[in-house]
């Protein structure tokens, strides 16, 4: 195995074709990575999805004007058709009584709908030339060549670029839009701005992992990413990272086998990495969250049954004065075991089938609901 | 028109209704996005039950394929429930990976597997009427033809039975869960119909077209209409003309049936999203602006309230003191004159008797917040609006 994957690493660096599919899907995952995360945090996340499929008649009729297959021209007409979908989404929305969701669906499909009119349409002309759009359907990431890497490259860069540049504002927008407004930022043109480079990256992928499967590339890392962290920068970081790694292994799982297409595989390595963030991240992770729960609720229930005991305690002149274990059992916080921890902590002592509190079990109790003593667990 | 062409277009008329009705629940829900996950994710069911019985229109398959979509519902509100992301995040993290599972299970088995994933998404609503179903020796129509059927049948006959149910707690959950009906179990059944419609339908026009057969016809109803039986029926109106216009429109140029309709259905909702009275685009535009000039109106009358002296009322330093361009100012000054509010004599506006009780009106509302008043206010005073 350690040799197949050195032989593989081998590969990368040596075969022209998969290196550039390595190469263009990583730097694929990183920008919809970091552009993605924006579009998580203002909860725009099916935004992707909409404006993937949004881009297929765009492509269609850049390609029945100028019948050329030039990626360059398709993922112009993407690009522009991206946008007329995205900026109608915003207009059902503000003008009409619609929700967002609906304006979604509605443009998703339709949009689609229309762009599987024109390739059909396409498919019968005698122009034989058209084979091959719909790898954007699904993508075909075995197609990409060197230019379609320094396309997405350059991309990246400008995105970093103005990331960079106008990060303050666009955190502004993200976390306090009328703050933004106050402070006298343009929230309009900042608005478009992040909302054209999120288009611009899909359409970028869209030769890669296709319409359908897009928004997944930029939601899952940036969900995963979420769930490391609270702050944006790290989080943007993050989110490119899990991206970049799911593009990777992503293509070297497709590579290492037959009939897998590169664009489902990278979605499941991406999905993974959110499945596992879900489960294992240490602060929101569902593992450590049910973990605590259960310490909170020990807790609790040895400090109910402390607290039990020290009403019975209170009623007699001693506190030491043994009373029989059994009368804990009507009492529901009590097991054996937060007995025992009891014990353990010089609370309580056993003495056969008796117990009697302690002159610190005492204490602690009665300062359990006043927060007096602070250093008690 | 032969045989095929109007079995064809009855399955599109039947597949439109289909959608039509649980669509319109589903937008009115604010759930519309969840047909478009539904739709997705249905595929890795619809290949297992293909694997189990190599044929597309098995009634098992449709089984398996809804109780993947109830799967994906489920899914989605887990993720939901557990607070890590936001709503539609769920939705656009559950369907791909379902989704690129069922590519992925059709792409590994691809040599013995006739199903191809542009089938499932797009559908091929012309070869429909070649898939017959033969009983008893007999060809009683296209399976297709059957399986909408059977699903539409049960989808009216559980409106019918459950429209009051539904009404309310699409409205209102709160009540119709005091009322005794369990949200939870409407919703549960809305999912599984709009599953079992999904697949039903996939087979005939494709995964997307569901979803804009969904969506489409409930959303530029909405737009026309807030009575829910109204609100029903234009979906279902929607739906069938689209079909049909699709179908033709598809014919003149031979290409996809699918893709045509959800053309029509494009166009159609553009029409209504631009022109509907009340709530389209334009009416809305109009009525903007409408109230941007009646509030400038306002602003001015109550500036001529305010002010006895004649130098702060005389036209020209109007202009200046409002700051206004003097385009608008004549605007607003037109639309006073005409409503009768003021008076101008030698370049001095002045209050009419009017124009005084109106703007006494105004200010009352607005200070004791009841803003909304105003509107009804403005039917009284005024001859005409902006």
């Amino acid at each position: 195995m350690t040799i197949d994957f050195l032989d593989y690493i081998q590969l990368v660096f040596n075969d022209y074709t998969l290196r550039t599919i390595t190469l263009g899907t990583a730097i694929l995952g990183a920008v919809t990575g970091m552009l993605g995360s924006f579009a998580v945090l203002r909860k725009q996340s099916l935004l992707g999805d909409a404006i993937s499929h949004a881009a297929l008649p765009g492509i269609a009729i850049a390609f029945l004007i100028t019948g050329a297959k030039d990626t360059n021209t398709l993922l112009i007409g993407a690009l522009i058709s991206g946008l007329i979908g995205t900026f109608w989404i915003r207009g059902i929305i503000t003008k009409t009584h619609l929700k967002s969701d609906t304006a979604l669906g509605l443009i998703l499909s339709l949009f689609f709908g229309f762009g599987m009119l024109l390739l059909t349409f396409i498919q019968k002309q005698p122009n034989a030339n058209q084979a091959g759009l719909d790898k954007y359907l699904f993508g075909q990431a075995a197609t990409l060549v060197e230019s379609d890497v320094w396309l997405m490259a350059i991309v990246t860069g400008l995105c970093l670029i103005v990331l960079l540049l106008f990060w303050k504002e666009f955190k502004l927008l993200l976390f306090d839009k009328d703050y933004a407004k106050t402070l006298g930022f343009n929230i309009k043109t900042i608005d478009v701005l992040i909302t054209s480079f999120i288009v611009l990256a899909i359409v970028l992928g869209l030769q890669t992992v296709g319409v359908v499967l897009m928004s997944a590339m930029l939601l899952a890392p940036a969900a995963a990413a979420r769930q490391w962290t609270n702050s944006l920068s790290r989080m943007v970081f993050l989110a490119a990272l899990f991206g970049a790694f799911s593009g990777v292994f992503g293509t070297a799982i497709s590579a290492s086998q037959n009939n897998l297409s590169t664009g489902p595989v990278i979605v499941i390595v991406a999905s993974v990495f959110v499945i596992v963030s879900f489960i294992f991240s240490p602060s929101r992770g569902l593992l450590f969250r049910q973990i605590r729960f259960i310490a909170n609720r020990r807790d609790l229930e040895q400090k109910k049954t402390l607290a039990f005991m020290y009403h019975i305690a209170k009623t007699h002149d001693s506190i030491s004065h043994p009373h029989t274990i059994k009368i804990l059992n009507n009492f529901q916080g009590f097991t054996r075991k937060t007995l025992q921890k009891l014990v353990d902590k010089d609370y309580v002592t056993i003495d056969g089938t008796m117990w009697s509190l302690t002159q610190k079990g005492f204490d602690t109790a009665s300062n359990l609901f006043n927060q007096q003593n602070k250093d008690d667990e | 028109m032969s045989s095929a062409q109007i079995e064809i277009q009855l399955i599109a008329c039947l597949v439109a209704v289909a959608c039509a009705i649980p669509g319109t629940f589903l937008v009115l829900r604010k759930m519309a996005m969840i047909s478009d996950a539904i739709s997705h994710s249905i595929l890795p069911g619809i290949v297992i039950g293909f694997f189990i019985t190599q044929d597309l229109n098995s009634p098992l398959l449709i089984l398996l394929a809804a109780i993947t979509g109830v799967i994906t519902v489920t899914l989605v509100e887990y993720v939901q429930k557990t607070g890590l992301v936001k709503e539609d995040t769920a939705i656009g993290l559950v369907f791909p990976l379902l989704f690129s599972i069922g590519v992925i299970l059709i792409a590994k088995n691809a040599n013995d597997v006739h199903l191809d994933v542009d089938a499932v998404l797009l559908g091929e609503l012309a070869f429909a009427p070649f898939d017959r179903l033969f009983i008893g020796g007999t060809d009683v129509g296209p399976k297709s033809l059957w399986i909408i059927g059977i699903i539409l049948i049960v989808t009216i006959a559980l409106l019918i039975a459950f429209f009051k149910e539904l009404k309310i707690s699409t409205f209102d959950a709160g009540l119709s869960a005091s009322l005794g009906f369990s949200p939870m179990l409407i919703h549960y059944g809305l999912m599984t119909v709009s599953s079992v419609t999904t697949v039903g339908a996939f087979d005939a026009v494709g995964a997307i077209l569901v979803v804009a057969l969904m969506i489409a016809p409930a959303a530029a109803a909405y737009l026309l209409t807030t009575d829910l039986k109204k609100l029903l029926a234009l979906a279902i109106l929607f739906g069938i003309f689209s079909a049909l216009s699709g179908y033709w429109f598809a014919h003149w140029l031979d290409a996809s049936i699918a893709g045509s309709i959800t053309t029509m259905l494009g166009v159609l909702f553009l029409m209504v999203y631009l022109f509907a009275p009340s709530k389209g685009l334009i009416a809305v535009m109009y009525r903007e602006k409408q109230q941007r000039i009646e509030v400038l109106l306002l602003t001015f009358l109550l500036h001529l309230k305010n002010h006895d002296e004649e130098r702060e009322r005389h036209v020209n330093h109007l202009n200046e003191h409002i700051n206004w361009q003097k385009i608008r100012s004549k605007t607003v000054l037109d639309l006073a004159l005409k409503n009768n509010m003021v008076s101008i004599d030698n370049n001095i506006v002045s209050l009419t008797e009017k124009g005084d009780e109106f703007t006494s009106k105004a200010i009352n509302y607005i200070i004791t917040n009841e803003d909304a008043q105003i509107e009804d206010m403005k039917d009284d005073f005024f001859l005409f609006r902006g």
